[in-house]
């Protein structure tokens, strides 16, 4: 089966140091990969690269077994379609309000007349939780779960096929995180479309994964199944999972 | 060994690559705006942002700059009898130089510095690349519908400055220097001509698209924060300033020649 998203040898240098050294990963169709690591360790430049916010110095991205590494701009803005991604701060515009920010690819990528996209950022909003009184304030009145579950009505509202988070708890208390991590669970097995996630949040991970990569010096060091994450048999999943100091992999202070 | 010219070989570099990456941004912005889809909303929102909101300040600076160049004037004209050439001089000095100059500048401060903000804001706070991941081109969302509006509402802007400027030296010419008014009003219309207003119209056009470009590149590119957001406003300002009194130079010589 062809998988929904394919790294394949993905490099990538920044201000001189090799972020990423050839990442290999695949997702498929209803499955929900959570990439975990430390901090600099190129997670979130290996999101990018997937998303095509950043080109890689090597390597390929397929979407549907298609490469778009190297796609023009405008073919590429038709792949853009497939995805969905909430980010860390949720990103929402400031200068719109909430339902203008979850329906914003209706109203200016998709066409969608206002009032039917209102209707469907209502409809969202009540499907991640988020009361429709909210639809009217700017993203600034909202606290940060609220602002996360904004984020991640915007990210699903045009059903993509490929649903991307970049650390969804960060910041949240552990009800709301949980909470955070039960949508987004509930969201990819309603829309039925592959996840990547990555997260410090080993809670997080384990609730919302099926299988855990782990990132280590711009390499994938480990695969596998959530539910084999403590027995992994690799010293720096082993240290990471237990969160020690000590280990091979050295803490940047 | 330090290789005294090593420094000077890099900045020079630095400063070639700069002019580049900023032709290629300003190249971008040009195709966004000319090539659709244009968001007419957000062209309206900025055009409003931009020039409407601009009147004050280009009205208050435009009347005390006609005023005091009228006094200015007199005191000079007065060395060798030529006191009744300051309508002449008042109306020529705002509408070929200080009109467009003067709004060009007011308008580095207010909106450039505005546009860098505003934007390196959204791209710190990753609303860029949501906006990208929503298959949204920012350039045609916030770049294009800014320079737009700077480059049509300058040249409007400058016209009502020159008309507030000219006023500004007719009140001190005749409460102040003790000029007939209907007089002074004749002179300064005969006087004119539609060149000089069509040469400060081309500058404020020129002035509004560096003034909106400067301030969403130096946005688009900002990282680092806080921080990178407070440089990028300076250096849109400074950039702005920089760039506007050497095109203004430039358009100048062109027109005389």
């Amino acid at each position: 089966m062809t998988a929904k998203l394919q790294l394949i040898g993905i490099k990538k240098m920044l201000r001189g140091r090799q972020v990423l050294n050839g990442v290999d990963l695949d997702v498929h169709e209803r499955r929900s990969l959570v990439i975990i690591g430390g901090s600099g360790q190129g997670k979130s430049v290996t999101l990018k690269c997937a998303l095509g916010l950043m080109k890689p110095d090597a390597g390929q991205v397929l979407v549907d077994g298609a490469d778009v590494t190297r796609m023009p701009e405008e073919i590429r803005a038709r792949v853009m379609r497939k995805f969905g991604m909430l980010f860390q701060g949720a990103a929402l515009f400031d200068s719109l309000t909430v339902w203008e920010n979850i329906a914003f690819r209706l109203i200016y990528a998709d066409n969608v007349a206002r009032t039917e996209a209102r209707e469907r950022a209502i409809e969202t909003m009540r499907k991640v939780r988020l009361s429709p009184d909210f639809a009217d304030v700017r993203p600034i009145e909202l606290s940060g779960g609220m602002q996360k579950r904004a984020g991640l009505a915007r990210a699903i509202i045009a059903k993509p096929d490929i649903l991307f988070f970049d650390e969804p708890t960060t910041g949240l208390d552990p009800i709301t995180a949980d909470a955070i991590n039960d949508l987004i669970v509930e969201m990819t097995k309603e829309l039925g479309c592959a996840a990547v996630s990555i997260t410090h949040d080993m809670a997080s991970a384990r609730k919302i994964a099926d299988e855990i990569a782990m990132l280590h010096d711009g390499k994938i060091v480990w695969r596998g199944p959530t539910a084999s994450l403590d027995t992994s048999g690799n010293a720096m999943v082993e240290q990471f999972v237990a969160g020690r100091a000590d280990g091979p992999i050295q803490a940047v202070v | 060994m330090i290789n005294p010219f090593a420094p000077i070989g890099r900045a020079t570099i630095a400063f070639c690559s700069e002019i580049g990456r900023f032709s290629a941004f300003t190249g971008r912005a040009a195709a966004a705006i000319v090539s659709p889809p244009l968001f007419i909303g957000q062209f309206l929102r900025q055009c409003l942002a931009i020039g409407y909101y601009s009147l004050p300040v280009i009205g208050i600076t435009a009347v005390f700059i006609g005023a005091a160049l009228a006094l200015n004037i007199y005191v000079g004209g007065a060395r060798f009898n030529a006191e009744q050439f300051v309508p002449n001089i008042v109306v020529l000095g705002i509408t070929r130089e200080l009109g467009p100059v003067l709004a060009g500048l007011m308008l580095a401060g207010r909106v450039s510095a505005g546009i860098a903000a505003e934007i390196g804001t959204m791209r710190v706070t990753e609303q860029i690349d949501a906006m990208t991941t929503l298959s949204t081109d920012p350039f045609r969302f916030l770049i294009a519908p800014r320079v737009l509006a700077a480059t049509l509402t300058l040249p409007i802007l400058v016209l009502v400055a020159d008309i507030i400027g000219v006023m500004g030296g007719y009140l001190v010419a005749v409460n102040s220097l003790g000029f007939n008014g209907a007089a002074y009003l004749r002179n300064t219309f005969e006087f004119v001509e539609a060149q000089d207003v069509i040469l400060g119209l081309v500058k404020a056009g020129v002035f509004g698209f560096i003034i909106a470009s400067m301030g969403a590149y130096q946005g688009y590119h900002s990282s680092g924060g806080a921080l990178g957001v407070g440089r990028a406003t300076t250096n849109a300002v400074v950039g702005s300033i920089v760039l506007i009194l050497a095109v203004n130079y430039l358009i100048t010589a062109f027109f005389v020649e």
